[in-house]
């Protein structure tokens, strides 16, 4: 989009929400991409992607979507330490009264934890080979309502 | 839940409050003067910290060190880290958070991305609003403001914070040249991070002799400093508060209105040009002859000035009934 273009938006621009998006890593894991590329996938959709970096313990990780009034949390994760630190976070959320934040995972998540993990929180997994606009329209379709307007 | 209870958590330090209300300001232009109205008279007290520089010269390493040393004497912060809003899709990587894992959660230190929205010169439009949102808080001693690091175009941010500190890196010594025109005029204090690096001691002379030749050395009673920072090592940064301190001191003992008044100055301007714009590009694409006109263009049968003038004309009329 060209200036003239970008200031012809400007009045849109001026009543407007996007869907903000916290991408995290928690615990010891320093595989990276998969959460670029994602980062990368939901901003070309349009959203406001914050990417707080490796090593977030659950506390940093809530502590940012707070601040950041984040609308969707997406973590990725590829530690096989999923089944202990992902129900952490959504358990701290909801210590904290947050109840309208969707929560997505990606990574490498045995199927077999699948559904532990939806039973804790976790609406939805995008493992490997995953198409990038099923996550994206995933997210579309299921961030809060009330949260978006 | 409505802005009024929102504004009510925010006196009380709600972290919850806090944060919806700076996302509504962000969103919602017409919500925003509803909540400046209750809380400009708040403002006013944190000391509000602008941080520029080119991209990658380690501008959130530095926020990152700098907040938890004055953290550490018992501040409390609070942090707006401004990237860019593609302006292709309009969506935004905000990045500046992977450098403050350090302070991430620590008391007292509050971190808010946020994206420029399609607004040029280095900051959001909300970006002014947010930071009188933590102001009016009463819970920050400081607001620190991280510009987008366009590099050129950094001026706004002199009229938002109190005190502007230009970050360079080793190794742009053609870039610092191609800077003095605008951005170095607006710093009070020039910081060489990196100074890890061999190179850095040469940027520091280098800087230093523009400061004297350019006369930038006296700024209305305040002389600009060069301090040296590493991030990395953990260097300077003590120095570097004790700066801001003195500068901030400068700025309490300065006994002219002069300086407040222009910032309210452009504060006024500011907030003016976005009202006109967004009324102005309202009521043209309300203009009946608004797609005629585009039409016409297209055709080359009007040039761009005349069509403007065209709604311009209109609209004087409409706003004079
Ligand atoms: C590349 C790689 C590495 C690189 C990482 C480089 C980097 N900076 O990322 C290096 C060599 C450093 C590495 C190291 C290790 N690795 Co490795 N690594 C891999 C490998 C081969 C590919 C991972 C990858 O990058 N894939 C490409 C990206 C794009 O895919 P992705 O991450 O899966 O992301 C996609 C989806 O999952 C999803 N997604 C991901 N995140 C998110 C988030 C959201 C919100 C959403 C919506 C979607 C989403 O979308 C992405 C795009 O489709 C995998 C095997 C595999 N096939 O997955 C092993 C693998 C992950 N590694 C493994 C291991 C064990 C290790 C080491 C411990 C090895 C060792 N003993 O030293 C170390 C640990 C390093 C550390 N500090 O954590 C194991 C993990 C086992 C487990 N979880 O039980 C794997 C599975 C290999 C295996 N089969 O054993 N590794
Ligand atoms: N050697 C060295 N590297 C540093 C220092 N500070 C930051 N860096 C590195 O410089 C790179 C950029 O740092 P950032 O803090 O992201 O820089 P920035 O100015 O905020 O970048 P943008 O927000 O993208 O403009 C990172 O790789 C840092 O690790 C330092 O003091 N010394
Ligand atoms: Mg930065």
């Amino acid at each position: 989009m060209e200036f003239g273009e970008r200031n012809a938006c400007l009045h849109e621009e001026l009543i407007m929400k996007r869907i903000k998006v916290l991408v995290a890593k928690p615990g010891l894991d320093g595989h990276d991409r998969g959460a670029k590329v994602i980062c990368r996938a939901l901003r070309d959709a349009g959203m406001e992607v914050v990417y707080s970096g490796l090593e977030q313990t659950p506390e940093q990780i809530v502590n940012a979507a707070i601040q950041e009034d984040a609308d969707v949390i997406g973590l990725s994760i590829l530690s096989g330490a999923h089944r202990v630190i992902l129900p952490t976070v959504t358990k701290l959320l909801s210590e904290k009264g947050i109840t309208d934040v969707l929560v997505v995972v990606g990574g490498i998540i045995p199927t077999d934890d699948h559904l532990f993990l939806k039973q804790h929180g976790i609406s939805a997994i995008f493992g490997p080979g995953t198409p990038l606009k099923n996550a994206v329209e995933y997210i579309r379709e299921n961030v809060s309502k009330e949260r978006i307007h | 839940m409505d802005v009024q209870t929102l504004i009510d958590g925010l006196f009380k330090g709600d972290i919850i409050s806090t944060t919806r209300l700076i996302s509504i300001i962000e969103n919602d232009f017409l919500k925003a003067e509803e909540i400046s109205r209750r809380i400009y008279p708040h403002t006013g007290n944190a000391h509000v910290l602008g941080i520029t520089g080119p991209p990658g010269v380690g501008k959130s390493s530095l926020v990152n060190k700098l907040a938890l040393e004055w953290n550490k004497k018992g501040k409390n912060i609070g942090i707006i880290a401004v990237d860019p809003s593609s302006p292709y899709s309009g969506g935004a990587l905000l990045g500046d958070r992977i450098r403050m894992r350090e302070i991430t959660g620590i008391k007292g230190i509050f971190i808010r991305s946020m994206a420029t929205r399609g607004s040029l010169g280095g900051l959001a439009r909300a970006t002014r609003d947010a930071i009188n949102i933590l102001d009016a808080s009463g819970v920050y001693d400081a607001v620190i403001v991280e510009t987008v690091g366009a590099g050129q175009s950094e001026v706004q941010i002199m009229s938002i914070a109190k005190t502007v500190i230009l970050v360079l890196s080793p190794g742009l010594g053609d870039e610092i040249q191609a800077m003095k025109a605008g951005t170095m005029e607006i710093a009070d204090i020039f910081v060489v991070n990196k100074s890890d690096k061999p190179e850095a001691l040469e940027t520091v002379n280098d800087l230093e002799r523009m400061l004297d030749y350019e006369g930038l050395n006296e700024k209305a009673g305040w002389q600009p400093v060069v301090v040296s920072t590493s991030s990395t090592m953990n260097t300077g940064i003590d120095e570097l508060v004790t700066k801001i301190e003195e500068h901030q001191a400068f700025l309490a003992g300065m006994t002219s209105e002069k300086l407040h008044e222009k910032r309210a100055a452009m504060e006024l301007i500011d907030t003016l040009i976005t009202k006109i714009e967004n009324e102005a590009i309202k009521k043209a694409k309300e203009s009946p002859v608004y797609n005629e006109l585009v039409k016409k263009i297209v055709e080359k049968k009007i040039d761009p000035y005349q069509a403007a003038d065209i709604i311009l004309k209109e609209y004087m009329q409409l706003s004079r009934q």
